[in-house]
């Protein structure tokens, strides 16, 4: 089974790398774009045929590496 | 007071911790992080450097690494760990310390001398750290920017787990004195049983006047205590 991973760092928390991409997108002259966040993206395949036990792993694997919870959020999506 | 240095793939200040501890007559040992028990020790340092290249999250991989359980164990005892720079980052990641090191606020590499203010000296590593004495001691990192939630650091300040304070000169704690954006201008915490410290600045690196200084002498002094 396929799975995708987002993380991304907490609303609360300041991203300076979104902060100067977005500088850099405004020199492109696009002005119409703001709050650019930069995150983290994954993909991984999981051996097993059962979805829910699937899914549990790949969010131990989120919780316990991928995403440090004190600053990261994450979020799962299974592919076909 | 025996030593024991944590030593992962990308460490690079784990020789000069070995320096500054046995300058101080304390015997060192070398530490592989794939090793499964530690040597008999009092003290276990977590040296600074790029452990696994910083992937994913600094100090992220160290933290899951097969001796940092053992660490994590020798803490949860009551044993004394002590991570500097990239060995604060990992502490994060174990969880042994609340928080996490963020990117500099300006997104720059800072490698320079800064000054810090004692906030608590009545814990094991700072005993010895003469009270409002302004140390100068240097900085090198890319991520030191100490961010927890509103509910940690209010957590910090009632236990008295502040103890480094980015400051001047003249140990005021303001925005001009912040180099990366910490919080508070952290720049090093303690456990709630103050037997683990994490900070960012390199004492070992000011150990003796041919380096440029001496200011970090006075942590190592403190664990002699």
């Amino acid at each position: 089974m396929k799975f995708e991973i987002f993380v991304t760092l907490k609303k609360e928390v300041l991203d300076p790398q979104g902060k100067a991409v977005e500088g850099a997108i405004k020199n492109l002259g696009l002005n119409s774009i703001s709050n650019i966040r930069q995150g983290k993206y994954f993909t991984l395949e999981i051996n097993e045929q059962d979805h829910s036990t699937a899914l549990m792993h790949a969010e131990e694997a989120c919780k316990k590496l991928l995403a440090n919870l004190t600053i990261e959020e994450y979020q799962i999506r299974k592919l076909d | 007071m025996k030593a024991s240095v944590i030593v992962f793939p990308g460490s690079n200040c784990d020789r000069d911790v070995q320096v500054a501890l046995e300058k101080f007559q304390i015997p060192t040992t070398m530490v592989w992080h794939q090793e499964t028990s530690l040597p008999k020790c009092d003290l276990i340092v977590l040296p600074g450097g790029f452990s696994y290249g910083d992937y994913l999250r600094c100090g992220s991989m160290a933290s899951k690494s097969k001796v940092v359980n053992e660490v994590i164990k020798f803490a949860n005892n009551g044993g004394y760990v002590f991570g500097i720079c990239n060995g604060f980052q990992i502490l994060t990641e174990t969880g042994l310390l609340p928080g996490a090191l963020l990117r500099n606020y300006k997104l720059k590499f800072i490698c320079k001398d800064i000054f810090i203010k004692t906030t608590n000296n009545k814990t094991p590593f700072t005993n010895k750290i003469t009270e409002k004495k302004i140390l100068t001691i240097p900085i090198a990192h890319n991520e030191g920017n100490y961010f927890a939630s509103n509910e940690e650091v209010n957590d910090l300040k009632e236990n008295n787990q502040i103890v480094f304070q980015y400051c001047d000169l003249k140990g005021n704690v303001s925005e001009q004195s912040n180099p990366n954006g910490s919080i508070l201008n952290i720049a090093g915490i303690i456990n709630k049983k103050k037997n683990v410290l994490g900070m960012m600045p390199h004492p070992e690196r000011v150990i003796d006047q041919i380096l440029g200084g001496t200011d970090g002498q006075e942590i190592f002094k403190s664990l002699l205590q």
